[in-house]
């Protein structure tokens, strides 16, 4: 009772958060749109160097981090389905695959974008500058910036699941109320899905 | 009178939370103190705008130097715009009379999510500090203009990585608003409550919600992309790399021409409130006006290449968005047509809303048709960065504003303190601001017509006279705002007290007591087949 003094007591309204959640997420769509365009854009006007820069990143490793994410994207899915069978303990193990999945990306990506720096592929390189076409430099400009940002939202998901985690510990997640771990999950889709788009622009099209 | 005293003591503005005094406000979750930190931030930031408007103004009073060098007025108007456009006219009316005002209009206890909506005001507050900070610290005062164009943006020696950072916080802040306010409309109105019973208000705010939504984001990856070009030097927008300044151009205002509408749409929202209410009359083309929202809030979206038309694109570009933009012109005018008709034969009661009301139909046809100009292929190319360009927008996006927040803080005063603003002040100011805004911006579509260039801190002699003018309103505009502000403060502290209704209004706010209690409505209020928001019959 002595939460009515701090706030309006309004009532739990899992919808509500779902609209906002989605609402979230035309943003987040938005914001990578831009990106989009600009890829596009320049993809139109360097179709070569594009090309030929394209063939520099690791097809391997790319594939691999695609498979983390779509099962990762399954196991959180699964998640939600046990939390409304009031699983707790097998919402908690699917969600801790989820977020290890999430860390293995990121491990990858380390190792991908250590080995381009390696190489003296980086924004404002001296060696990028001497050796390859505007085109090329765009690419990889393009490239670095849409898989950092990806990466961010990455540890921005793996926030929200751990997040989701510690609520579950403190059973404020259970059968009845478990619009956090929803909504966890549609954002967890959306990196995912922005993932699928990233991966054949920038590894598959030649 | 014993009735209003009560009211007043046992109202939001007096109700003790888990914090006392200051802290009880900024850490405070109830939309309606939310709304007043909104009116309290964002009225500081209108000072220190308008403070370097009229430095610019008397900058211009005599050709040559007067006050400041060239670099001064690059940066002063480069200051002034970001402050008026991300800290005032973005947040202006959604933030604080959609915060104090929806919920209220649609019956409901709050708004959706009330955390987020402090953590929005919050946002704000950062993005405030951000900009201020690049004024402050660092090798120079930004000097690209408010609209950051590139390559410049990022070629610059001046500070402007905080002041882009602040812009992207600030827009964080109104997706955060916008995302509250469609939630809350979608799932807490009252009972009965239709959506065609809704306020039009209510409605604005839902179509500006959208633009804030679908458009800032794109804004925000556009400023993220100029500062990693700024720091890492990544090529996208940079000429030497194979980058596309135009490019640049083409992706700011995707967000920057909605963000007009973004403001204008509740501007009109609170017109379509303030001439039913002094009309006592059913507003007229009650769905007609909704249409006309959405449309706006629509093809807004699309009309952002007339920024371009001599920037570079290919005729068909050209023509194109010459001809949405023509197109943007009709719901508007619809919209001022509903206004003219609800007047038509009602019992029209002139007090100082009406006449702020009635001057914002008047700033926005002239400020609508010069739009018309400048949307037409030919005549854009002779005004093009010309003083008639700022003119204007000035009429549209200053005029737009303020005249209709002047509208909303008088009309809806005793709603919000409990108590009555003083009439003849009121007036006065209102007179005063009028004739100062007028002399201040038409000699400038004269000046504009002739030639002179914007952005310029010197001119040629034969512009001086129109200046003079244009200068001279400044003062009386800044006169008249100083006159409105004391009469406000002076009234919320020692005003008559207002009764729950005193303009015989409508909608659901009127029926709550001034100022409304902490939690609203004491019983959830239900809509009935027959009631509507502006039933007078």
């Amino acid at each position: 009772m002595e939460n009515t003094h701090q706030a309006h007591h309004l009532p739990y309204d899992a919808e509500a958060s779902k609209i906002g959640m989605w609402l979230f997420i035309f943003t987040e769509l938005l914001l990578f749109g831009g990106m989009f365009i600009v890829y596009s854009v320049y993809r139109y006007l360097n179709p070569e160097a594009f090309h030929l820069a394209g063939e520099e990143l690791n097809t391997f490793i790319g594939a691999v981090n695609t498979v983390i994410l779509l099962v990762s994207s399954m196991t959180i899915a699964m998640s939600t389905s046990a939390i409304q069978k009031n699983d707790i303990r097998l919402t908690n193990i699917l969600l801790g695959i989820t977020l290890i999945l999430a860390i293995v990306f990121l491990v990858n990506k380390y190792f991908e974008w250590g080995s381009k720096f390696a190489h003296g592929i980086y924004p404002g390189s001296q060696e990028m500058l001497s050796t390859m076409s505007q085109g090329e430099i765009l690419f990889f400009g393009l490239y670095f910036v849409m898989t950092g940002l990806h990466a961010l939202h990455i540890l921005v998901g793996i926030a929200l699941i751990t997040w989701t985690l510690i609520e579950l510990k403190q059973k404020k997640i259970h059968g009845e109320k478990y619009d956090l771990l929803e909504n966890s999950g549609l954002y967890w889709h959306l990196v995912d899905l922005i993932w699928i788009f990233l991966f054949p622009l920038f590894y598959l099209i030649h | 009178m014993q009735e209003a005293q009560s009211a007043l003591q046992a109202s939001y503005l007096h109700h003790q939370g888990r914090f006392k005094g200051l802290l009880g406000w900024i850490f405070s979750t109830d939309h309606k103190r939310i709304g007043l930190l909104y009116l309290y931030s964002i009225t500081t930031m209108f000072v220190v705008g308008l403070l370097l408007g009229l430095a610019m103004k008397f900058e211009l009073l005599a050709p040559g130097k007067t006050i400041m060098e060239a670099r001064d007025y690059n940066a002063t108007f480069t200051v002034h715009g970001v402050i008026m456009i991300f800290m005032i006219v973005i947040p202006g009316l959604p933030a604080v009379f959609g915060n104090f005002l929806l919920p209220l209009m649609i019956g409901a206890p709050d708004v959706a999510f009330p955390k987020i909506n402090l953590l929005s005001w919050w946002f704000y507050v950062a993005g405030v500090f951000l900009v201020l900070a690049a004024l402050i610290f660092g090798p120079g005062t930004p000097d690209t203009g408010w609209t950051f164009y590139a390559p410049y943006s990022f070629k610059t020696g001046t500070n402007m990585l905080p002041a882009i950072f602040g812009a992207f916080v600030l827009g964080f802040s109104s997706i955060l608003t916008g995302l509250n306010f469609i939630v809350t409309i979608h799932r807490m109105r009252a009972p009965g409550m239709k959506w065609l019973k809704m306020p039009m208000f209510a409605w604005t705010l839902y179509g500006t919600a959208w633009i804030q939504l679908l458009a800032t984001p794109v804004v925000g990856i556009t400023l993220v992309l100029v500062a990693l070009e700024r720091i890492f030097g990544i090529g996208v927008f940079d000429p030497a790399l194979g980058g596309d300044p135009i490019l640049y151009q083409h992706l700011f205002w995707i967000y920057s021409h909605p963000a007009v509408y973004i403001m204008i749409l509740p501007a009109m929202g609170a017109i379509s409130e303030v001439i039913p209410t002094f009309a006592q009359k059913h507003i007229f083309g009650y769905k007609a006006l909704i249409i006309s929202t959405m449309a706006i809030a629509f093809v807004g979206y699309l009309v952002w290449g007339h920024h371009m038309f001599t920037a570079g694109m290919s005729g068909t570009a050209q023509y194109a968005f010459s001809l949405l933009t023509f197109l943007v012109a009709i719901p508007s005018a619809i919209k001022v047509f509903n206004w003219i008709s609800t007047m038509y034969k009602g019992s029209i009661n002139l007090r100082t809303p009406f006449y702020w009301a009635s001057s914002f139909i008047f700033v926005f046809m002239i400020g609508g048709f010069t739009g018309l100009v400048l949307g037409s292929l030919a005549t854009n190319v002779h005004v093009h960065d010309t003083a008639f360009v700022v003119a204007h927008f000035h009429y549209i996006v200053f005029g737009g504003v303020s005249f209709s927040f002047f509208a909303a803080i008088h009309y809806w005063f005793p709603k919000i303190y409990g108590r009555m603003y003083d009439e003849h002040w009121a007036k006065v100011g209102w007179i005063m601001f009028f004739i100062g805004f007028v002399s201040l911006y038409t000699p400038m579509f004269y000046l504009g017509m002739k030639g002179m260039p914007r952005r310029y801190y010197d001119y040629l002699p034969e512009y001086h006279g129109a200046n003079i003018l244009s200068t001279f309103g400044s003062w009386i505009l800044a006169m008249g705002f100083l006159v409105i502000v004391v009469n406000l403060v002076r009234s919320a502290r020692k005003g008559e007290l207002a009764v729950s209704n005193p303009w015989n209004g409508k909608t659901l706010e009127w029926t709550v007591p001034s100022p409304p209690p902490f939690e609203n409505f004491k019983e959830v209020p239900v809509i009935g087949e027959k009631d509507g928001p502006y039933n007078y019959e």
